[in-house]
């Protein structure tokens, strides 16, 4: 099976590893992925800022580069959300705005083939124990995306279950957004904060070593407030924890 | 919508003090988790929840398609059963007309049904311009007007305020408007039950003059509806001889038939409860009904407009109208949990105020145009919304409007928005970022300078990057970005991790 690796612009440019954890897992696990060196972003920060028509032009050069994979795999399901829900709700509101069918019929495609990672290791590749070891204990964040948008479930946590040596700690508060939401943590950086620095409390209480979850851009904002708040828990992305093995474990 | 609010802030600077002050956040997170938890019970019990939403769902979708024609019905069985129907286009005109009724039956006192209709217009303070005094007598509307504060919740207004709070107020204030507050009063909350009875009973028993809101208008037999857990609504709705009710025009339904599914997930949704406490149903006059000897000798409908037509006429927005004032969504925002909801500077605060206001208002204020930002999409609102409102999508159809403009329709009349003011920068670092992501050489040579000066990055950030670095440490920029590594690697295949 030959797929396409959508690692985002924010994994690219600041979160290398979790591209080459991705790599070395799917690799590990009979996939042959490649990278389309001229991919970008999928637009979601400008969608979700209102700057629908400059999201346009991304969504379609997204659709270009893709179009022909038999899937798309993604570590993130805010940017895998961003194209399986709000691709076909970008398409619907150019047709009402009477611009054709351009856009519709561009973004279709692509829009059924994406997968966000652990969506595509458990429903197309049907494993759930991918033969990782990660002898650490870890509490699981499912980011809003991946929880509401795109319907992750338990896939993550069963994923995780199966690592050798992972002992999992329950996340009070799990499902509560961790503040982050793109520009929000900018424009409303107080109430950010304050649900950043709850997150990283409820956190604290499981005395994990580890936060997990399965989008970098929370992990940054998670991250960052555990740095601020000289926290002793580590940030790291769930692909990482999916490749780690015993002969060449994770740091 | 009331002038109370004009002149506020932008959200994020009155969420400031909200955020900072720890009585308030304390008092926030313990109601909202508490009812937050109950509500996923009261819901879990129903095996059909699913069903029961996108009934709901429908049911309002249907209606307000065909709301002219719902509205005209609902005349014609209200003028038949004895009452009489005025139409309103804003808040100026319903106050007016409100207060025009009141003189008329020669009273200076009402007593009042919590109602965010007749809080949206502002029309106690409209009235007491008068001469004519509006007592509160739902116990939490109470608290809020003794307290001369405003609500916070959509459906637990003094939700900001704690037992020791309440009894301090009461002590203070209630010789004022009336009875005055037992000696000795404590906080249990059985004391402050019967010191708020006592003082309205008084109230209950002199007045002429009722004014309610409505949840439902059933259009067919001109009946409306007020669902409630206290009892104050019932005594006046049934005990005054005029009663006046003042009702935004999206709160029809078609028939008895479809108040079925709300009387269902409304009480579930929003007390956590299986059915309402008190239900009442009122129909035109007593005299317009043989053989009946109980309510209203004089009805009056005030038939609300305020910007719902022009909410109507966004095919994006106007999911908002389908609201059935539950307040489920404040109860699971992280944000509002926070915030608090004065910050939201309107009488519905919370997710559904981020997307209720700024349509009924328009978005020139400050705070209207601050309110869609309020948000960190999490989706949780829609998720516990009964009656299926995709709140993050109207909030980003509502950002849209604010950063690009775009044709709207204010009072009935098609205008072209500009771009809001303040965003020209924002503006710029979208295109640039999007010209840069549409070419990705140039995406390369950025991330490339960005690893080649890692050195260099300061530990905080100037300009609107302070508002991150000011709680949060800045992710370091790595050595070499991940398209760099594929291609020098072949994609892992060759040398070099």
């Amino acid at each position: 099976m030959r797929v396409a690796l959508f690692l985002t612009c924010v994994n690219d440019t600041l979160y290398p590893d979790t591209g080459r954890a991705v790599v070395k897992l799917l690799t590990r696990l009979g996939v042959d992925v490649d990278f389309p060196m001229s991919q970008t972003c999928c637009g979601q920060a400008h969608y979700n800022t209102g700057y629908r028509h400059e999201a346009e032009p991304l969504a379609r050069h997204f659709s270009d580069v893709f179009r022909d994979y038999e899937a798309i795999v993604t570590p993130s399901g805010s940017c895998g959300a961003m194209v399986r829900e709000l691709y076909p709700r970008m398409g619907e509101r150019a047709r009402a705005e009477g611009r054709g069918e351009s856009l519709a019929t561009t973004l279709a495609p692509v829009v059924p083939k994406t997968y966000e990672l652990t969506e595509f290791l458990v429903d197309v590749l049907g494993v759930t124990d991918v033969g990782a070891h990660y002898p650490h204990t870890v509490t699981y964040h499912p980011t809003c995306h991946g929880l509401r948008g795109l319907g992750l479930g338990d896939r993550p946590r069963r994923l995780l279950q199966a690592v050798k040596g992972l002992e999992l700690k329950e996340l009070p508060g799990a499902d509560e957004c961790c503040g982050f939401g793109g520009t929000f943590a900018l424009k409303n950086a107080d109430v950010s904060a304050a649900m950043g620095a709850d997150k990283v409390r409820n956190a604290e209480s499981t005395g994990a070593e580890v936060l997990c979850a399965a989008d970098n851009s929370c992990l940054m904002h998670i991250g960052g407030t555990m740095g601020r708040l000289e926290s002793g828990m580590r940030p790291v992305h769930i692909a990482e924890i999916l490749a780690s093995t015993e002969e060449e474990p994770a740091v | 919508m009331s002038g109370t609010f004009v002149g506020m802030p932008a959200f994020p600077e009155a969420a400031h003090e909200a955020v900072n002050n720890r009585t308030l956040r304390g008092n926030l997170r313990h109601a909202t988790h508490t009812i937050r938890a109950k509500r996923e019970k009261a819901v879990s019990e129903v095996s059909d929840w699913a069903e029961l939403r996108e009934a709901g769902k429908q049911i309002k979708d249907h209606t307000l398609r065909h709301l002219d024609r719902y509205l005209v019905q609902l005349e014609e069985s209200v003028v038949a059963a004895g009452g009489t129907v005025h139409w309103a286009a804003d808040a100026d005109e319903a106050n007016e007309i409100v207060t025009k009724l009141v003189q008329m039956t020669g009273e200076s006192e009402v007593v009042k049904v919590k109602s965010m209709a007749t809080q949206e217009i502002g029309l106690n303070e409209a009235l007491e311009a008068e001469g004519i005094r509006a007592y509160e007598t739902d116990l939490a509307e109470l608290i809020v007007q003794l307290g001369k504060d405003r609500p916070s919740h959509i459906l637990v207004p003094a939700i900001h305020r704690n037992r020791g709070e309440i009894r301090d107020i009461f002590a203070r204030e209630m010789s004022e408007w009336g009875r005055p507050a037992p000696e000795g009063l404590t906080d249990t909350p059985a004391e402050l039950a019967e010191a708020a009875r006592l003082h309205l009973r008084e109230k209950f028993l002199r007045a002429k003059v009722g004014i309610s809101g409505a949840n439902f208008m059933v259009a067919d037999t001109g009946t409306l509806v007020v669902v409630e857990s206290e009892g104050n609504g019932r005594m006046c709705l049934t005990l005054p001889e005029t009663l006046i009710s003042v009702v935004g025009i999206e709160k029809i339904v078609p028939t008895w038939q479809d108040l079925e599914v709300f009387l269902q997930t409304l009480p579930r949704s929003s007390t956590a409860e299986r059915m309402n406490p008190y239900t009442s149903t009122w129909t035109g006059t007593r005299d317009g009904r043989a053989g009946e000897g109980d309510g209203p000798q004089n009805f009056h409908l005030v038939l609300l407009d305020n910007g719902r037509s022009d909410t109507l006429a966004d095919e994006v927005g106007r999911q908002a109208l389908r609201c059935i004032r539950c307040s489920a969504c404040l109860n699971v925002c992280p944000v509002y949990e926070r915030a608090g909801g004065h910050a939201y500077g309107s009488v519905y605060p919370g997710p559904i105020g981020a997307i209720l206001s700024p349509q009924l208002r328009g978005t020139a204020s400050e705070i209207d145009a601050s309110l869609p930002y309020a948000s960190s999409l999490c989706g949780a609102c829609y998720e516990v919304c009964p009656v299926a409102i995709d709140i993050p999508e109207v909030l980003v159809h509502l950002r849209e409007r604010i950063v690009e403009g775009g044709p709207v329709v204010r009072e009935g009349n098609k205008v072209v928005l500009k771009p809001a003011k303040g965003h020209a920068a924002e503006r710029a670092a979208m295109r640039a970022a999007r010209w840069a992501f549409a070419h990705p050489g140039a995406l390369r040579t950025g991330q490339r300078l960005a690893s080649r000066t890692r050195r260099l990055h300061p530990r905080s950030l100037p300009g609107p990057g302070k508002a991150w670095s000011g709680t949060r440490d800045l992710p370091a920029v790595p050595a070499e970005p991940f398209r760099d590594w594929w291609q020098r690697t072949n994609g892992g295949k060759e040398s070099g991790k």
